[in-house]
């Protein structure tokens, strides 16, 4: 198993860090443009790099400063991981292309290199948190992100940006600091904070109140961090003011990286011993996912706001992934780390699209969206395949993760759950509908019937993700096979 | 601002020299005593606030403005990571610092002093551009912008 070093785990995470001060000291709002799409790019082909990798040798490792762990920092891929961290750079990839037009619009002009300064800090604190392997440096990655994610949603034009931001970082601290003190829980007990020497580790232990607390709180704060109903109070707002390209940059890629901190405590960490058996997580877990899945959607089909709407229906979307987890089969995490991909296309393609429409038209609410699908086809049609998709549509990504869950239910006999999946599909239907009903079936308000220009470079980052969610609905078996192998890895060990 | 005391502007400015080689002091000594990068930035960053907070915050921004801080804030980063760099492109890991000198005790010594000097630049340049974002801030006579140099 053990592999040499693989320089580009570390160059993945190096690179995004290192731009960030070049970025501030270019201070030019193109400067800061170019470089951050450079960087995003490299960023995408290292990690198709490091995929390709790890699909090879089953992990790549990178030891920071040449000390072996579990003394020195390691950076650990396995398959689970190079999926998120394609996700996350993928979407980075897209984004900054987009963000051009949208940010010279959304954000002050002497502001533009420090939003540049900050989104290539979030990029590189979520890959940070995919690749390391220690808990600690997670907690410094986890940080990097969050505090980058509090700048980026206060640049929001709205006023009410700043108090979002606020309620974030309140929320996001608390969930950061159960976090820690999980950790330190857990170090106290075990005397390491290497993810790996810990799974060793954990079965002497896991009887002991101490690592129960600890995992209590681990469970928390992640779940703070990935806005899990009850937790999800900070994210409606934060997504609804904060500006066009960092609520879909954040909406695809943030609670993901989140959901694979869960996954890596719970199936790395406190991999080798029956914690469902020790600890009731199961029936919790399972709950909280139902209740996002139909609470959430309830809430999202009384939003007037487009974004909030869709923020409602990333806590539902959330409330999936956590289900498959929950569900502690290969087929139910193979599930839910399909959906993390699925959503992140789907979520993605519906805030560019609605990012667009704000663009050009600066409407975001149901009633100005009246008639949009007639003054702007190109970009309504991106939207509804991500609608379609959200509802689950056979041929879009939607369908893949919803039947690979259903299947996961049936296999443990668990009828009732199947049944509620696609039951809360039908809320999606709803919620979906409305905004296909005003945006084709109403008539454009007559103040406002010239056709609404959007810039070639956010129209092809859109239509990249579009493109991508029905080459993936169509064809899930590249993603469904990723999946499952992240699943079996997860599952048999690291 | 403070013209008339006489008694702080003296002592000031005596105190501000001896903080600063202090700061100096705790940064290039930090590998064999107590101290390091973080604490000599603070130190350092504490001589120009005591000096905004004597002679009041327009002159302080004219001897040290803030595209300044924001360049030490910067710069720094750069120094910590680019140690990292440098050490990959001599052969050997991310901040294995072993490699940068004849010896790897040599090499050990030259890295935790570029690491720290970048750590210490970094803490400097944030400290007084946070002081000078809320001093601007609460003052009313600079309106509050981050971009700006003034």
């Amino acid at each position: 198993m053990i592999t040499a070093s693989d320089p580009w785990l570390l160059l993945l995470v190096v690179v995004p860090l290192l731009a960030a001060p070049v970025c501030v000291l270019l201070r030019s709002p193109s400067g800061a443009w170019s470089v951050a799409t450079a960087v995003s790019w490299a960023v995408f082909g290292i990690s198709i790099k490091l995929l390709l990798t790890v699909l090879e040798h089953g992990q790549a490792v990178y030891r920071i400063g040449g000390w072996d762990a579990p003394w020195g920092i390691e950076y650990v891929l396995d398959p689970l991981g190079a999926f998120v961290v394609l996700i996350v750079a993928g979407i980075g990839a897209v984004t900054m292309p987009y963000a051009k037009r949208s940010v010279e619009k959304e954000i002050r002009k002497d502001r533009i290199y420090l939003f540049y300064t900050m989104l290539l800090l979030c990029l590189s604190g979520l890959l940070g948190i995919t690749v390391t392997g220690d808990a600690f440096n997670l907690f410094v990655f986890l940080e990097i992100s969050s505090l980058s994610t509090y700048v980026l949603i206060s640049m929001g034009q709205d006023r009410r940006a700043l108090t979002a931001a606020f309620r974030y970082l309140i929320m996001g601290t608390i969930g950061a600091t159960f976090y820690i003190i999980g950790v330190g829980l857990m170090y106290q007990v075990t005397g390491t904070l290497n993810f790996a020497d810990l799974k060793t580790i954990m079965p002497a232990v896991i009887e002991t109140r101490t690592i129960l607390a600890a995992l209590a709180f681990l469970t928390v704060g992640i779940s703070l961090k990935l806005a899990l109903f009850p937790l999800h109070m900070w994210l409606p707002n934060a997504y609804t003011f904060a500006p066009s390209v960092v609520t879909a940059f954040l909406a695809a890629t943030a609670t993901k990286v989140s959901v694979y901190v869960l996954l890596r405590i719970i199936f790395t960490v406190f991999g080798d011993v029956d914690i469902f058996a020790s600890f009731p997580l199961q029936p919790v877990l399972i709950a909280m996912a139902l209740a996002a899945m139909f609470l959430a959607s309830l809430s999202a089909i009384w939003q007037e706001n487009v974004k909030r709407m869709l923020a409602y229906s990333s806590i539902a979307q959330i409330g999936y992934i956590v289900l498959g987890i929950a569900l502690a089969t290969e087929a139910g995490l193979s599930g839910g780390i399909v959906h993390m991909f699925n959503h992140a296309l789907m979520k993605g393609t519906a805030f560019f699209a609605i990012g667009a429409v704000i663009y050009a038209t600066g409407a975001v609410t149901l009633k100005d969206l009246e008639g949009i699908g007639k003054r702007m086809p190109v970009t309504m049609a991106a939207f509804v395949i991500a609608g379609l998709g959200l509802i689950g549509v056979p041929l879009t990504p939607g369908f893949i993760s919803k039947w690979q869950l259903v299947t996961a239910a049936l296999e443990l006999d668990m009828w009732p759950l199947a049944a509620l999946i696609l039951l809360s599909s039908l809320l999606a239907v709803i919620y979906v509908w409305r905004v296909f009903e005003v945006a084709y079936l109403r008539e454009p308000a007559i103040t406002a019937d010239k056709p609404a220009d959007v810039p070639l470079s956010m129209l092809v980052p859109i239509w990249t993700l579009a493109g991508a969610a029905i080459y993936f609905g169509a064809n899930g078996t590249f993603t469904l096979d990723l999946a499952d192998t992240a699943a079996r890895h997860l599952m048999g060990g690291f | 601002m403070m013209v008339e005391k006489v008694l702080l502007r003296v002592i000031a400015k005596l105190l501000i020299p001896l903080i600063m080689l202090f700061a100096l002091y705790v940064q290039f000594h930090g590998d064999f005593g107590p101290g390091g990068g973080f604490q000599a930035g603070v130190i350092f960053a504490v001589a120009f606030i005591l000096y905004a907070l004597i002679f009041g915050i327009r002159v302080a921004r004219k001897s040290i403005p803030s595209s300044v801080t924001r360049t030490l804030l910067a710069l720094g980063v750069l120094i910590y990571g680019g140690t990292g760099i440098l050490t990959m492109l001599l052969g050997g890991e991310f901040l294995d610092y072993n490699v940068l000198g004849s010896t790897p005790l040599a090499g050990q010594h030259l890295g935790i002093l570029l690491v720290e000097f970048g750590v210490g630049m970094t803490v400097a340049g944030a400290m007084i551009t946070i002081f000078y974002t809320f001093a601007g801030h609460a003052n009313g006579d600079l309106p509050f912008r981050i971009g700006d140099d003034r």
